[in-house]
């Protein structure tokens, strides 16, 4: 019997988020589509939250977006975050409308980072998985 | 409701830090007292309705909670809305009691949040916290940075808030936290999560707080001159995470806000003072704009400038809020309402007519909206 690592932390793995976590290890970051409807969305659903159709499709997202805000943790809430911190996690709006939790590269303290200011996709291998995560265009 | 439903007895415990006790004997002794407040007998009450424990949520807790109190009620039922769930749980409370369904409702929490598990608020958030996305006052922490950039908003906005609830809570012999704060120590506090200080955010306390609701006509009839009448009742649940809202500043709160003083038939001028969901300091900024009592981003202004005191713009949190008084989630601050609307306050607004509460839960995600109008 394997010893779970609590120092790593790990994502829920099911069938409707498989195809978000195997675009990203390929090197894209995918959102949902609906084909009834055409509300576009992140995180992974089996219905839209719009029209609630059944009918989702996955849909490569072109990289660019915005930041909405973002905080710099300055305290650790988990034993692997104790080395990591002062840290940032961002809201990011993509250019096609869904929205996420992600990190901005290079600047753990906010330094340089405003509400609106153009990032752009850079997927990083941390934890054993590939993360979304973005970069000001202006670096 | 307009005065048809009463609160008749308020009860609580010392806040702060009660070791190796059960969050159940806490609901006992808090609702011991407000049973007792309220002149009935234990047995006359028959809708027993709890706030979900947020550090240990359990199924059949209702019915725990009965047991311990030696009640078989005709409803019996535990919540969850976060910390919205009080005005919720007393919302639909009235609506049983005006049906006739029930006669004599115990609204009542406890929990052991500072000395047991705290772990619910240092949580995972779902699978973002492979992002380190952890905690609920990383919500709010988003919800302050996106207030203080579109607003220009100085640090000091937020302080007034906080300097106002702790110097209340300092004057409270039975709040968790009795220091007051001042500007320059308000400022040199640390980030936790900036923009967040640690006096931006609230406590975490163990406690237990109950009240006791009743018909007006059940409550003249025994005498009841200090019952306290629900004049309105507001709800809206704005239920998107955070970081999926098209506006990180714009929750249901407006909403229920104006159910409740639609429902009032009140000015909101007229409100002698406010007992605001303080969790944050940002929550308390928002709310006075979201309801009207002061224009969009100019809350923090109007506080610094005209003060929260007794004889300020607005008298607000008057025994602590969770910032002092005590971290639990929001009965507290209808408990404070009540004892001023019955003139009994250790900080006591003179004359209070009516008063104003807000109860809100997760990360801003539900709303309630309480008016109360004077005993007697
Ligand atoms: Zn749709």
């Amino acid at each position: 019997m394997s010893i779970p690592d609590v120092t790593r932390p790990d994502i829920t793995r099911n069938a409707t988020n498989a195809p978000y976590w195997s675009a990203l290890s390929q090197g894209r970051l995918d959102f949902q589509h609906c084909r009834a409807c055409g509300h576009q969305w992140l995180p992974a659903r089996e219905n839209c939250p719009n029209c609630l159709a059944a009918d989702p499709q996955w849909q490569p997202a072109s990289g660019r977006g915005k930041l909405v805000s973002w905080v710099v943790y300055h305290k650790a809430y988990a034993p692997h975050l104790e080395d990591r911190v002062p840290y940032n996690v961002a809201i990011v709006e993509l250019a096609e409308g869904p929205r996420m939790i992600s990190n901005i590269i290079g600047h753990p303290e906010g330094q340089g980072l405003y509400i609106g200011a153009d990032v752009e996709l850079a997927i990083a291998r941390d934890f054993g998985l590939d993360l979304p995560r973005f970069r000001l265009q202006s670096d | 409701m307009q005065g048809k439903v009463v609160i008749s007895g308020v009860g609580n415990t010392v806040y702060g830090k009660h070791p190796g006790r059960d969050r159940v004997d806490l609901i006992v002794e808090a609702a011991r007292e407000a049973i007792a407040d309220a002149g009935i007998e234990k047995a006359e009450i028959d809708g027993v309705f709890v706030k979900m424990a947020n550090s240990s949520p359990t199924i059949l807790y209702g019915q725990k909670v009965s047991e311990a109190l030696g009640l078989q009620p005709a409803i019996g039922c535990a919540l969850d809305q976060g910390g919205a769930a009080n005005i919720g749980l007393m919302t639909y409370a009235a609506l049983a009691i005006d049906a006739g369904l029930i006669k004599n409702a115990l609204i009542c929490y406890g929990d052991t949040a500072r000395t047991g598990s705290h772990a619910v608020y240092h949580r995972p958030r779902g699978d973002d916290a492979i992002m380190g996305w952890y905690s609920t006052a990383a919500g709010y922490a988003m919800i302050h940075q996106a207030y203080r950039e579109r607003y220009k908003t100085p640090d000091e906005h937020f302080a007034a808030v906080a300097l106002a609830a702790r110097n209340h809570g300092a004057q409270n012999p039975k709040a968790h936290l009795r220091l007051p704060l001042t500007m320059d120590a308000y400022l040199a506090s640390p980030y936790v999560i900036e923009p967040l200080r640690r006096d931006d955010m609230c406590l975490v306390s163990d406690g237990g707080a109950a009240l006791v609701m009743t018909s007006d006509g059940d409550a003249r009839r025994r005498g009841n001159v200090r019952a306290v009448p629900i004049l309105g009742m507001g709800q809206g649940q704005e239920s998107w995470e955070v970081h999926l809202r098209p506006d990180l500043l714009r929750t249901k709160a407006v909403e229920s806000a104006d159910m409740a003083f639609a429902q009032a038939k009140i000015d909101r001028g007229g409100v002698s003072f406010a007992q605001i969901y303080d969790c944050f300091t940002v929550t308390v900024l928002q709310t006075l704009e979201d309801y009207g009592l002061a224009p969009r981003g100019q809350a923090g202004a109007k506080a610094l400038a005209e003060g929260l005191g007794l004889g300020g713009w607005l008298p607000f949190n008057t025994s602590g809020g969770l910032l002092s008084e005590s971290g639990t989630p929001g009965l507290q601050l209808i408990i404070e309402a009540v004892r001023q609307l019955r003139n009994e306050a250790l900080l006591q607004v003179n004359g209070a007519s009516y008063g104003l509460i807000s109860n809100q839960g997760g990360s801003m995600h539900t709303h309630a909206t309480l008016i109360l109008g004077a005993a007697g």
